[in-house]
């Protein structure tokens, strides 16, 4: 019996430790800290009840990153999302006729998905400097006037997530191609025999309808990965120009760990965390109602 | 073929070009000597393409530090990952013990808490116990994996009791039924993990950035920033065959290996 219990403690208890040392204990931690003045290094601590929420809901500069964040996910994700679902839904059908092919656009467009982001983003910076990239080339080949891309305070959020939908739409693409897999050839076959057996037709009668909780996982997935965005921001422009492209995550780890204001950086820790729970938890929902777009 | 086919395939491949530009233009910096980036006809391709800036990088910068770094740091933490929880696991789906539906429960619980959340608090701990700026700092906070403990306890539980079993009729203890049973059954679950394990630990730069400032300590990504920091645009040719030294691995292990790099990746799409 007590060998039994020493047997199970040995197998069970480093692994138990750890997860409540390094995740638990955090993130209780963490909510604990938000409500407290705490400076990195400092002796003690004010509680300051819900001053550091009204300070990033109230300031502009905590409104700011919050608006950027949204702003990029709107725009990522249904960039990545849309491109993702055309890439899948052209290699499907490119998969029979031209497997080869086929499968060696599948391998470039996930490509992003392997590569080593900060890496990417410092040729993507190469690609978009004002005169030695080949962006502003191109442009002025077509007689187009050059972009500062990252450093126009209204373009710079445009163009990183124009990178963000570059990253991830190779992703989203093999989701959607595990989707389209599953979908029973035997529906083409019935949709075919009442009419409905090419293009578009057949795309909105079965296709769209069986791709229903996919797109909703995609979907999910790609908005928790937009609300997480920083290794691009932190490599191409550090927030700036003017904070034009700070976001959440990367305003948590400037006011946490460049200006040492922990207690402030836990609220934006807690808020952050508040939103992947949301979409974590509208997921679930969704999913228990199964959901298909009739 | 149809004329809507054809079109279709010729955007297909357009999108394919747009996605490797990067890549090219990565690679054609990195071959491209001085002159040629500094100039005002930029061009796709090297005109003359040279080594040189390998050279350079591999020999004058602190490129292959940050690569062993990484190997390191990556390779420290997988070894961690699975030393803690390949006994966890199995033990969650071949034993019963008291708390185990507690402690499953809090596995699953923990897959919803991304790293940036526990991130501070951490810091903060290790700042106190002054074991910042170190390959414990770097390697230590990722032993915790809830992700890896699922998908290991999952695969597991797919193994026959009879299988086990038979190890405790053998009189093999416990732990080497946990390393030499149900490990080597569960190894192309284990190869998805260490793959999505790698990559993730290999790419990051949020941890780097916040639990080292001695670059001597820097991983590959966090090193290329240095490096970008401290030659502060004149000489992208080296800065560039950096970042292709540092992408290389990856995007060769993924050419090689396909199929099983998309599960790794993708398949788990629940922890993204």
């Amino acid at each position: 019996m007590i060998r039994a219990a020493l047997t199970d403690l040995l197998l069970v208890g480093p692994a138990a430790l750890a997860v409540v040392l390094f995740i638990f204990l955090p993130v209780g931690v963490v909510f604990g800290l938000a409500f407290t003045d705490y400076q990195v290094g400092a002796a003690q601590a004010e509680w300051v009840g819900g001053a550091n929420f009204a300070q990033l809901f109230g300031s502009r500069l905590g409104r700011n990153a919050l608006l950027n964040t949204l702003t990029y996910a709107a725009i990522v994700i249904p960039g990545s999302v849309g491109l993702g679902l055309l890439v899948a839904l052209g290699l499907h059908g490119m998969a029979t006729r031209l497997p080869r092919l086929s499968a060696l656009l599948r391998a470039v467009y996930f490509l992003p998905v392997a590569a080593t982001l900060v890496a990417m983003a410092v040729s993507w910076q190469m690609l978009l400097h004002p005169s030695l990239g080949l962006a502003n080339t191109w442009l002025q080949a077509l007689n187009l006037p050059g972009q500062q891309w990252l450093s126009d305070r209204g373009l710079v959020l445009y163009t990183l997530a124009g990178i963000g939908i570059w990253q991830s739409t190779g992703y989203n693409m093999v989701l959607f191609l595990a989707g389209l897999a599953a979908i029973p050839s035997t529906l083409y076959d019935a949709a075919a025999v009442d009419g409905a057996d090419r293009g578009w037709t057949r795309f909105w009668s079965v296709t769209w309808p069986m791709l229903g909780p996919t797109t909703l996982f995609v979907m999910i997935v790609t908005a928790a990965s937009a609300f997480r965005v920083f290794e691009t921001v932190a490599t191409m422009t550090a927030g700036g120009p003017a904070f034009a492209s700070d976001t959440i995550v990367y305003a948590l780890y400037r006011e946490g760990f460049v200006y040492f204001k922990a207690g402030y950086a836990a609220a934006i820790t807690v808020v952050f965390f508040l939103a992947l729970l949301a979409l974590t938890a509208l997921q679930m929902l969704l999913v228990e109602r199964r959901v298909h777009y009739r | 073929m149809r004329p809507g086919l054809i079109l279709g395939f010729g955007l297909l491949a357009l999108g394919a070009v747009l996605v490797l530009l990067p890549f090219v233009w990565m690679v054609s910096v990195s071959l491209k000597p001085h002159a040629e980036i500094f100039t005002p006809h930029v061009s796709l391709l090297p005109q003359n393409p040279t080594l040189e800036n390998y050279r350079r990088a591999l020999t004058e910068t602190a490129i292959p530090r940050y690569l062993l770094n990484g190997v390191l740091v990556t390779g420290g933490i997988l070894i961690l990952q699975l030393v803690l929880s390949v006994p966890c696991a199995y033990a969650l789906a071949h034993r019963r013990f008291p708390g185990r539906g507690l402690l499953f429960g809090a596995v699953v619980a923990a897959l919803l808490v991304p790293f940036h959340v526990t991130a501070l608090p951490i810091f903060l701990g290790m700042a106190r116990l002054q074991m910042l700026d170190s390959y414990t700092a770097l390697i230590l906070p990722f032993a915790a994996t809830a992700f890896g403990l699922f998908l290991l306890r999952q695969a597991f539980a797919q193994i026959p009791a009879e299988l086990i079993d038979a190890g405790r009729v053998d009189g093999m203890s416990e732990l080497a039924i946990a390393w030499r049973v149900a490990f080597p059954l569960a190894l192309p679950t284990v190869i998805a993990f260490a793959i999505f394990s790698v990559t993730a630990h290999w790419n990051d730069l949020f941890w780097p950035m916040i639990a080292v400032t001695d670059p001597d300590l820097a991983t590959p990504p966090r090193g290329i920033l240095y490096f970008r920091d401290a030659e502060s645009g004149d000489e992208p040719g080296p800065l560039m065959a950096g970042a292709t030294l540092v992408t290389a691995p990856l995007v060769l292990a993924f050419l090689l290996a396909q199929r099983r790099f998309t599960q790794g990746l993708a398949s788990t799409g629940l922890k993204r």
